[in-house]
């Protein structure tokens, strides 16, 4: 019984939830903000215009090479650090830091993940064979219609897969908001183990099974999504 | 240049792509003038936070910081890759075994390591080889904390791709092993898993592009690999911004070397195996995430 008055103990001291609402905070506001920034990246990706693509491909390999860790620190220590950057003011116009950080972290979460949503998104455009925009213009659908109607809706189904691990990644990289400071659930367990060095395993096994609880949805939601909607072939 | 999405243009269609370019062109440039003015503004380039990369004085910012900091990396990145794939190599092969339970047991671990945040892992073998384990030489503890992390993930993403390797085969193979008389075990052995690795070449490659990145977050648990080394040594230099910039150039000449690899291995292996060579993000429901990336060039197959 020993163990489990320790952990409510714990519990009662930590905020454990309130540190994985944070990472799930983290990761909503990143994962739209990436949603968008992928799209634009894509359509320039696809776009017919080679200084588009070129600028987006490049985009792409350069941000998919940077470690997470680099670009979180560049956001950080740099854009805060060095070159006091603001995201966000509060009502009275004065910086709150600890708002500030959380935004910071945020925008290098998005900028890391836009570039998995960017692939996500193409590889659904690839799921459509050619044989269906052939067949869409032969029937006389013009490109509007044809998008609309034929290409695009298969393209997003093909790309729900891979846009689910993609937020369960991100979900996962919320973490590393550590680096930028922000109090989540890593920084919670690093505290409660320099607190209670003895129960240490059985911590880690909390703060583990939090995210198993918090990722296993999201497969299988994707999972199912993507078997229902996709397209037979 | 017809594709799913365009007709070949026309001659009207291609007065607008040319258009187009030239207006992304310069939106793309104008994006980028912005941040080199900003940077500049904020003194980013002046010469004494850039001098130190090209002409070191008494403290060396390669020799004493960058290159020690790119051994680091490179050594915990090699170990683990050999420790991962030892692990996936053994959990890859229990879930395919003919017992139930240890079919169960292999899945519930490569399961749960693919889904716990390597962070996690990291700080929680950090302080636990720190505090707990008498026998870890104090110094050593990042070190194994990072290598001990990176095996549980990676080794797990690995054991996914043997499983789905072997699954990829065509079922003749696997019938054409047992009609000639081999058990389960050797066919698995001598036919199935040999060819599974080589169609699994690829994305494991790529896999060692986020063996390599994730090393980086060894820079939290004050491993001093690459980038914790840069930090260090802005510190010194007074020039945190540059560093970051010169460490990032050098993360993605290395993977993008890997990358590039990765796409020529895909290319050369397909006709080597009944599978077909696939990279990591074209295997449904394998190498889960936007770690793995999937090289860009291979594309997908249908």
């Amino acid at each position: 019984m020993g163990l489990f008055s320790d952990i409510a103990e714990l519990f009662g001291q930590f905020d454990v939830l309130g540190a994985f609402w944070m990472n799930i905070k983290l990761t909503f506001r990143a994962g739209v903000m990436a949603l968008g920034v992928g799209a634009i990246l894509a359509v320039m990706r696809v776009s017919p215009a080679p200084s588009l693509q070129w600028a987006g491909a490049a985009y792409v390999n350069i941000v998919r090479n940077t470690p997470l860790t680099l670009i979180i620190y560049a956001c950080s220590l740099g854009l805060w650090g060095q070159l006091q950057v603001v995201l966000v003011r509060n009502e009275a116009g004065r910086v709150s830091i600890e708002q500030n950080t959380f935004w910071l972290a945020v925008l290098g979460l998005a900028a890391y993940t836009a570039a998995f949503v960017c692939e996500s998104l193409r590889s659904g455009v690839n799921t459509v064979p050619v044989g269906q925009a052939e067949a869409a213009r032969a029937i006389g659908l013009g490109f509007g219609q044809s998008m609309r109607m034929v290409i695009l809706p298969q393209a997003f189904r093909g790309a729900i897969a891979p846009l689910g691990n993609t937020l369960i990644a991100l979900t996962k990289n919320s973490t590393v908001a550590q680096a930028a400071g922000v109090v989540q659930a890593a920084s919670v367990m690093r505290q409660m183990i320099e607190f209670r060095p003895d129960i240490i395993v059985a911590i880690f096994f909390i703060i583990a099974l939090g995210f198993v609880v918090i990722v296993l949805p999201i497969g299988l939601i994707t999972t199912t999504l993507s078997r229902r909607l996709g397209v037979a072939r | 240049m017809s594709s799913v999405l365009f007709d070949a243009p026309g001659p009207r269609a291609r007065r607008r792509i040319r258009i187009l370019n030239v207006v992304g062109a310069l939106v793309v440039l104008g994006v980028l003038a912005w941040v080199v003015v900003g940077l500049a503004r904020q003194e980013q380039f002046t010469a004494d936070k850039w001098l130190p990369f090209v002409r070191p004085g008494e403290e060396n910012i390669w020799t004493d910081y960058l290159l020690l900091g790119l051994w680091n990396t490179l050594r915990a990145a090699a170990v683990s890759i050999i420790t991962s794939l030892v692990f996936g190599l053994a959990f890859g092969l229990g879930r395919l075994s003919n017992l139930a339970p240890v079919r169960w047991i292999c899945g519930i671990v490569v399961e749960f390591f693919r889904s716990v945040p390597v962070l996690i892992m990291m700080i929680f073998f950090w302080l636990l080889f720190a505090t707990s384990v008498p026998f870890v030489p104090s110094g050593e503890s990042p070190f194994l904390a990072v290598v001990c992390g990176l095996t549980l993930y990676n080794g797990s993403v690995i054991a996914e791709l043997v499983r789905s390797g072997v699954h990829n085969l065509p079922k003749g193979q696997r019938e054409a092993a047992l009609a000639i008389g081999l058990t389960h075990g050797r066919s698995r052995r001598v036919i199935e898993l040999p060819q599974a690795l080589i169609s699994m070449m690829p994305s494991l490659v790529s896999q060692l592009v986020v063996i390599l990145k994730d090393t980086a977050l060894g820079a939290i648990i004050t491993y001093s690999e690459l980038l914790r080394s840069a930090q260090i040594s802005a510190t010194f230099f007074q020039n945190f911004i540059p560093a970051l910039l010169v460490v990032a150039v050098v993360y993605i000449i290395v993977n993008f070397l890997l990358t590039t690899l990765a796409g020529r291995l895909a290319r050369r292996l397909d006709r080597r195996t009944a599978g077909g060579a696939r990279t990591a993000g074209t295997i449904p429901g394998a190498a889960p995430d936007l770690h793995s990336a999937s090289v860009p060039d291979a594309g997908p197959r249908r």
